[in-house]
């Protein structure tokens, strides 16, 4: 062995990893942004095509259509390093468990929550957004699907050693999220309305750094649960 | 250097450790020859730090590991029933990305594990096109890369050949010369030329 590995080249390590394994498996992280566009392009065709109800419900369609996508790709991500004894050795790895899964959870959401962002201007507008809201509705989304990955972690540490843990991961993260959900939809709401969004978007940058904080210690403490 | 004092373990509602101690120290090997269920690999898995202990002491080099268990943690090397391997992944990548956790290799450290192992020539393979006995010798050359003093292995020789438990027991050897333990969780024993081999028959034995 050379030099022993910091704590940030063995986070870049499990970075690395996991977006090289994604690149060979596309269809895991393309689900959930294919799920999030079928939702936010067929809501429209399913309701009144009145313009203005549409834009009322925009923020509403918008934010459970990227909560349960969340929910949906969340499953995955500790369950393979789970079952192959990867995260036994990132247990045992001598570095800190925790910054370990905040790595992947941030790999995570580089893959499931990134591409949710990218393509909700098209959403967005599908929903009958006008453009000038987009750059509202973007920040919002960029906050709020990070804050649901990280709370998505600790579900997901919780229900790892769970046959079928789905329904209770899904009864565990729903009402963590519902916060970001409520704020993150608001935001969204007065991004449309062209009204002043500030606030909204501020409570959810301190969701993102309250979870960027404590989930991945929940999460840690989560898995080694799972893992004994 | 590894000490293990009055452990206790219960899973669930058996009693599976009951007050055990064993120690190992520099060029020692201890083969748990238990039969199954009697807590092998639970007890693997307690000095790794996996499974909390319900009472009892485990110290490396004096210290008790739970002082700095990511320092204790750098100096074992735990091969349990999974191999942390990925199927999309080639050797190279697999060794290259688990290794980097705990510091680098350089190329010509990997190439001669590779070598040692018999895996040169599937460097670039997919490891979900190995057979299981070349998994583990994947996992074996990894074992070797890390270069920590203890090792902890849970069944090493399990769906090797001959030559595979042969090429096993010289890593140990190797290992203990170079002044590592190891605790071995087997029920074939290892043909182990140390002479701090020792086998652990039944855990009401004294180690």
């Amino acid at each position: 062995m050379t030099a022993p590995a910091t704590a940030w080249s063995a986070a870049a390590r499990v970075v690395q990893r996991d977006l090289r394994l994604a690149f060979r498996r596309p269809g895991e992280w393309l689900q959930p942004v294919a799920f999030f566009l079928i939702v936010t392009l067929l809501f429209p065709l399913a309701l009144d095509p009145e313009p203005a109800r549409l834009r009322a419900l925009a923020p509403a369609a918008l934010w459970v259509a990227a909560l349960l996508a969340s929910v949906l790709a969340v499953e995955f991500l500790f369950r393979e390093d789970g079952r192959d004894g990867t995260l036994e050795q990132y247990a045992l790895s001598g570095q800190s468990f925790a910054g370990l899964l905040l790595a992947k959870t941030l790999t995570h959401w580089l893959l499931t929550g990134l591409p949710l962002v990218v393509a909700a201007p098209l959403a967005a507008m599908a929903l009958g957004a006008p453009a000038a809201a987009i750059p509202g509705v973007l920040s919002a989304l960029l906050l709020g699907s990070l804050s649901l990955s990280l709370l998505g972690a600790v579900g997901a540490g919780l229900t790892l050693g769970v046959r079928r843990g789905g329904a209770l991961l899904s009864l565990i993260v729903l009402p963590l999220a519902i916060p970001t959900l409520v704020f993150g939809a608001r935001a969204t709401d007065l991004a449309i309305r062209a009204e002043p969004f500030d606030g909204s978007l501020y409570l959810l940058a301190a969701l993102a750094v309250l979870s960027l904080t404590l989930a991945p210690l929940a999460a840690a403490a989560a898995v080694r649960i799972s893992l004994e | 250097m590894l000490d293990v004092s009055g452990l206790h373990l219960w899973r669930g509602e058996r009693h599976v450790l009951k007050g055990l101690s064993l120690h190992l120290g520099a060029g020692q090997a201890l083969q748990l020859l238990w039969p199954n269920g009697a807590g092998k690999t639970s007890l693997l898995r307690a000095v790794a730090g996996l499974l909390p202990s319900e009472s009892g002491q485990i110290s490396w080099c004096g210290q008790p590991v739970t002082d700095d268990p990511l320092a204790y943690c750098r100096n074992l090397a735990f091969l349990g029933h999974e191999l942390a391997l990925k199927g999309d992944l080639t050797v190279l990548e697999n060794l290259h990305y688990s290794l980097g956790l705990r510091g680098g290799v350089t190329a010509l450290q990997l190439q001669a594990a590779l070598q040692h192992t018999g895996l040169q020539t599937l460097a670039d393979e997919l490891v979900r096109h190995l057979s299981a006995g070349q998994k583990r010798r994947v996992a074996l050359a990894r074992l070797g890369l890390w270069q920590a003093p203890l090792w902890l292995l849970d069944e090493p020789v399990a769906n090797l050949d001959a030559a595979g438990q042969q090429l096993v027991a010289a890593a140990i050897d190797t290992h203990l010369q170079a002044g590592g333990c190891a605790l071995i969780a087997t029920h074939q024993p290892l043909a182990l030329s140390s002479a701090g081999n020792r086998l652990w028959q039944q855990p009401q034995e004294a180690a």
